[in-house]
């Protein structure tokens, strides 16, 4: 019998990751951070896809409307109910993390084409939906979401630390911070222990997942819940990373972006969606950069570029991926390190010293 | 009474538009059994490349065939470049690549195009035939006889000829189709080319009436898939059927509910939800059964 082995944790390189991203505001500009903090929030929400796609194997395009469910949440209680806001962030969590729990229970129904159908007609028409009621929601102007200031124990280590004084953006990519390592630490709980060998198992097969006793339904629904969860607490963040919310803020561009991210991360993984969120928050606005930047091209071509190029670049990327690289940027880098090891230790002891390849996890 | 039959002849020719995009959904979903979420920005392209073929002088019925022809072209270009390489996949590796797809093709034309919305002039007048009382467009006649013509025209090539016997066969039995000598994935490419020539036809008919931009397509794709999931996703006459049916409730409702405007998608996401619900092999399609 073939004994499953998976890299062991590297403890060292967690650590490395983790005060990388504390000290990181400290050499940075607010405005940078802020940027960063965005990487981070949709990190999370990418997680949250990761669980559902990556581990529990159901396809969801929709996870946009999901963000745009957590802000709104926020956003109402806190302007209407003047709830401090870092508050409402669990409850806007809950909340969504429920109502997708009760969207898995329908979805238990459907194969996976047509869950992918469903959602990505959720997310075309979520924008809509949300312009309806505009006493609550703001129609198309939106909802202004003031920023916290930090508070003064904090601010007090950050300017001993750098000299300069903590700005709320600053304030506000701690939080993030804080939420996603919390939400990873979970994640990686979850895929380690029962849940995530169950949801694995049902993504494998799902008769064979029924046979041994898992409860494919109960883990299914609980797969989107905890998705939803994820994507709630992203959006939450989100509306207070930038300061304001209105129904275009979620686009179906939002959840390609977020399945992008999925993708190219490496799906049924950990460090993937991290990975994942860099690249695929980094990559449109590198492309809206370096080509308007580039002074000898005529004009018309760089406000084309500008426009057009996160999509062609995203399309592209998503293409290259699936066809050559399946198992993303992780599994590029195992696969790499594999190859690394075999080489080292020689052909003698070939069959010993490898990492097993990751089977396709899509 | 009038103004219903008039809303129903209006709601029947946007119909006819999304059975088209629903149609070949149809066709690449019964030769791959995948969804095409491209489909649509597929079509909008077609709509472009007529839009600058009328703009170089070519008259509107000249440029309708050649962009069909092109966009035949195309689509087996994008099944041998694209789908080809993942024809094995699993489903879900197989929808990502669409949609990868749907955003290049998308960005593609914004590149070419740009997104500022242009107005593509109808081939129909617009005039009214008064019959009996009630005013029919003329360019909503137009619209259901172009699209009668390519559903039926359809129907025949893959009902009546060898070719549509070796492309149903290669789609449903390819294992017996290529020990009969069938190349079955070159009728896969067929197949393509021809859901993107059919395709084509929707973003030929719909750009008169939106106009011509980028995301055009964006909400018709929605229709369509209601349309297709309504008429029972392999069936090509319940895509038709669906496409009608969805095309005049979204009319009706458009026009009898109150403030309904932006939320006629709405209805379109709740067509897909209550089909998926309570009957989800649609009206024309077979109870999927599943091999342990």
């Amino acid at each position: 019998m073939q004994r499953v082995r998976t890299a062991p944790p590297r403890y060292w390189l967690v650590a490395v990751v983790v005060i990388f991203f504390v000290g990181f505001p400290t050499v940075i500009s607010s405005f940078l951070a802020s940027e960063w903090a965005q990487a981070l929030i949709l990190a999370i929400a990418i997680m949250g896809l990761n669980i559902l796609v990556g581990y529990s194997g159901q396809l969801s395009l929709g996870h946009g409307a999901f963000m745009a469910m957590g802000a709104y949440i926020s956003a109402i209680l806190a302007h209407q109910y003047k709830v401090d806001y870092l508050l409402t962030i669990p409850v806007a969590a809950v909340t969504t993390g429920m109502v997708g729990f009760l969207f898995g229970v329908p979805a238990l129904r459907l194969s996976p084409l047509y869950l992918a159908l469903a959602t990505f007609a959720l997310a075309v028409v979520s924008p809509s939906i949300i312009k309806r009621p505009h006493e609550l929601t703001g129609g198309v102007q939106g909802i202004l979401i003031a920023q916290p200031d930090p508070p003064p124990v904090v601010g007090d280590l950050f300017t001993t630390v750098t000299g300069t004084a903590m700005t709320s953006d600053q304030w506000i990519y701690y939080i993030a911070l804080a939420c996603a390592l919390l939400l990873f630490w979970l994640a990686w709980n979850l895929s380690r222990h029962r849940p995530g060998r169950a949801m694995r198992a049902i993504r494998d097969g799902e008769v064979a997942a029924a046979a041994s006793g898992v409860n494919v339904a109960g883990y299914k629904t609980l797969a989107f819940g905890i998705s939803a969860f994820y994507a709630g607490t992203a959006g939450s963040l989100f509306g207070l990373s930038t300061g304001f919310i209105s129904p275009d803020t979620f686009p179906v561009s939002l959840s390609i972006q977020l399945l992008v991210g999925a993708v190219i991360g490496g799906l049924a993984s950990i460090p993937g969606p991290l990975l994942g969120a860099i690249f695929a928050y980094f990559l449109p606005i590198g492309s809206n950069q370096w080509v308007p930047s580039q002074t000898w091209l005529p004009e018309q071509i760089t406000s084309t570029v500008k426009n057009a190029g996160p999509a062609v670049s995203y399309g592209v990327v998503l293409i290259l991926i699936m066809i050559f690289a399946p198992n993303g940027i992780v599994g590029l880098i195992r696969a790499g390190y594999a190859n690394l090891n075999r080489r080292l230790r020689g052909a003698g002891d070939r069959e010993t010293g490898q990492i097993p390849p990751d089977p396709q996890t899509v | 009474m009038q103004e219903f039959l008039q809303l129903v002849v209006s709601g029947i020719a946007t119909g006819a538009i999304f059975a088209s995009l629903a149609l070949a959904l149809v066709l690449i979903y019964n030769a791959m059994g995948l969804v095409n979420f491209a489909q649509g920005e597929m079509a909008m392209f077609a709509a472009f490349i007529a839009y600058t073929l009328i703009n170089h002088g070519m008259s509107f019925w000249i440029a309708f065939p050649v962009t069909m022809v092109l966009a035949f072209g195309g689509g087996i270009l994008i099944q041998r470049i694209v789908i080809k390489p993942v024809e094995r996949a699993p489903v879900l590796t197989l929808v990502i690549i669409t949609l990868g797809l749907a955003t290049l093709v998308n960005g593609f034309a914004g590149f070419i195009w740009g997104y500022v919305p242009r107005y593509f002039g109808s081939p129909f007048s617009s005039d009214s035939i008064d019959l009996g009382g009630v005013f029919l467009n003329e360019r909503d006649l137009g619209v259901i006889g172009v699209s009668g013509l390519v559903l039926l025209a359809v129907y025949l090539l893959l009902q009546h000829t060898t070719v549509g016997l070796t492309l149903r066969a290669a789609a449903h039995h390819p294992e017996a189709s290529r020990l009969l000598g069938v190349h079955v994935s070159w009728m896969l490419a067929l197949g393509w080319g021809l859901a993107s020539a059919v395709g084509a036809v929707s973003g030929m008919m719909v750009a008169p009436i939106l106009l011509l931009e980028p995301n055009m397509m964006q909400t018709i794709i929605i229709y369509a898939f209601a349309a297709a999931v309504l008429g029972g996703i392999e069936s090509p006459l319940g895509a038709v059927v669906g496409g009608l049916v969805v095309g005049v409730v979204i009319n009706l409702a458009g026009a009898y509910i109150p403030n309904a405007g932006d939320l006629q998608l709405a209805f379109g996401l709740g067509i897909i939800i209550l089909v998926l619900i309570l009957k989800p092999n649609g009206l024309f399609g077979r109870a999927a059964t599943r091999r342990v």
